[in-house]
């Protein structure tokens, strides 16, 4: 059983451009607000685990060094984690780890990204040696996957801007969302560019700058505060280039799951899991985990979405938040999806709450889909 | 006269590396230089690797045979890119696609052209066309791009993977 609950969450706002303050501005934002929330102070801090995407993402290589300071880890433990798009999922996992295993009572944990110090698409897709220059951006990768996905199931061509519209209308209710389109509906959603067949520009994640912390903590503080306890966590990874290696339902997905599942004692996800935060950054996600994460038979996904099952008001609905479709600064997109987790079961998600939310799930993946990263939180110990 | 105030401004940066290949991909690409698809076989569970990368991640072991495939195959799944890349020639719209050499158990992305876009699809039997060959250096782009062969499309199912 994991001994271990999140006390505090703390997310800035998100936006394309966080020129009002640098990198180590915008992670203490986040910090200051996930402690205020958590009512600890410095003293209680027993370490700092830090996540971000790749350092070349901002051109700062190690930055957990330069903002040792801004996260309050001089003279602490300080881990840095980095699974690509997943990581800020595996470092609250990581940071709850350290709680677990009894060397630390309370941990504090942060990621970030702030993509307007570059251009994480095309940094995603440089020229590699000795192969042609091909791939254009995380979206040109994830695209052929999706296609897959549509050719095996047929699944029809709306449900890609189903998604995006209702992720959109979700992040009106979210007042820390990066985009707020309001009016947006399919017919908008249609009428945009084509970038990666088949997703067109706002069926894309936008580029955010932003950052979300959370303090975990075992009983001794959870038990007097308003605390989302961990029932199950678990990272997953896979090989690219694995022969046999399903790149529409990953089995590293599927694995990772099952376990949370297994620890947190649900055997019917769909019916037990109250509300999920899901790292949907192309539209076509969302059909796509659904069956990935057991919520329904394969070739079931898109029918759940096309009937509004994933809307804040439906049976299991999937990113109240806006989610990554939404805001998107990578580092940290992740972590906002376990954070957006405990919040809704803590009942602290605002206009986006989900009525009576017990249980809830975050998740993230990342990479060329091979990391993932899950978490299950309840508000009953 | 008004004044602009900038708190930021974009400077590029560069950065060299040196890139070792090492030794699979080292082994792969003489022979590309050479215009031959040399694969790697996994001892084990028999999956062939195009491009090796000197081991199986199913079994977690070194994959030391290799054998040739021919420079055809079949598209596994592909999109059509309408954005252009900064600094590459290639005009938008154009086709990235997973390619599976017949033979192979894993898929490599190449271009696809000579072809109306309309008609790519999942299943399309293609054939690479080579640069010519005073132009061929260790590296994939002696392939320009595979073109359709006009052949029946395949069954989707032949990209499982069977031991
Ligand atoms: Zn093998």
């Amino acid at each position: 059983m994991i001994e271990a609950a999140v006390i505090g969450v703390g997310q800035t706002k998100y936006e394309a451009k966080r020129r009002d303050v640098s990198m180590g501005g915008l992670v203490r934002k986040a910090i200051d607000k996930a402690m205020l929330a958590a009512e600890v102070d410095w003293d209680a801090i027993d370490a700092v685990i830090l996540g971000k995407a790749p350092d070349m993402f901002e051109g700062v290589m190690m930055p957990e060094l330069s903002l040792v300071d801004a996260i309050g880890a001089n003279g602490k433990p300080l881990l840095r984690v980095h699974t690509a798009g997943s990581v800020g999922g595996s470092t609250a996992v990581i940071a709850a780890s350290h709680v677990c295993s009894g060397n630390f009572d309370t941990v504090l944990t942060v990621t970030y990204e702030k993509q307007s110090e570059s251009n994480a698409t095309w940094a995603l897709s440089p020229k590699y040696p000795y192969s042609p220059h091909i791939n254009a951006g995380a979206g040109g990768y994830f695209a052929p996957y999706m296609r897959e996905y549509i050719r095996r199931y047929d699944a029809p061509e709306n449900i890609g801007w189903k998604v995006a519209v209702k992720d959109r209308l979700n992040a009106l209710k979210n007042p820390l969302a990066h985009l707020q389109i309001p009016g947006i509906d399919e017919n908008m959603v249609a009428e945009t560019p084509m970038l990666w067949e088949p997703l067109r520009y706002l069926e894309s994640c936008p580029s955010s700058d932003g950052a979300c912390a959370m303090v975990i903590s075992n009983k001794k503080l959870a038990e007097s505060r308003n605390a989302a306890w961990i029932k199950g966590m678990a990272v997953r990874s896979e090989g690219t280039l694995s022969a046999g290696r399903d790149e529409v339902n990953p089995q590293g997905g599927q694995d990772c799951a099952k376990d949370i599942y297994d620890q947190a004692g649900i055997t019917n996800p769909f019916k037990e899991i109250d509300c999920a935060e899901i790292y949907v950054p192309f539209s076509w996600y969302e059909p796509m985990w659904l069956e990935n994460l057991h919520f329904c038979d394969l070739g079931e996904g898109w029918k759940l979405t096309e009937k509004g099952a994933t809307e804040i008001e439906g049976d299991i609905p999937f990113n109240m938040s806006g989610g990554v479709l939404s805001s998107n600064p990578i580092g940290a997109s992740g972590m906002i999806r376990f954070g957006e987790a405990c919040l809704q079961v803590t009942n602290q998600a605002g206009d986006h709450q989900v009525d009576g939310a017990n249980v809830a799930m975050g998740h993230a993946y990342g990479g060329a889909a091979q990391f993932f990263a899950m978490w299950i939180v309840s508000n009953k110990k | 006269m008004t004044e602009e105030k900038k708190d930021f401004f974009v400077s590029d940066i560069s950065l060299s590396y040196q890139y070792t290949a090492g030794n699979a991909t080292t082994r792969f690409l003489n022979k590309v230089a050479e215009g031959k698809l040399v694969a790697q076989k996994c001892p084990k569970c028999s999956a062939v690797y195009v491009p090796p990368r000197g081991s199986c991640p199913r079994c977690g072991i070194a994959t030391e045979e290799e054998l040739e495939l021919p420079d055809t195959g079949a598209v596994e799944s592909f999109t059509i890119v309408h954005i252009p890349i900064p600094g590459n020639p290639i005009v938008p719209p154009y086709v990235s696609a997973m390619i599976r050499l017949d033979g192979a158990d894993i898929s490599f992305l190449h271009l696809i052209q000579e072809i109306d876009l309309a008609e790519i699809r999942i299943g399309m039997r293609v054939q690479a066309v080579w640069k010519d060959k005073s132009e061929w250096g260790t590296t994939l782009e002696n392939i320009k791009w595979f073109k359709p062969t006009g052949e029946d499309d395949v069954d989707p199912l032949v990209f499982k993977f069977k031991e």
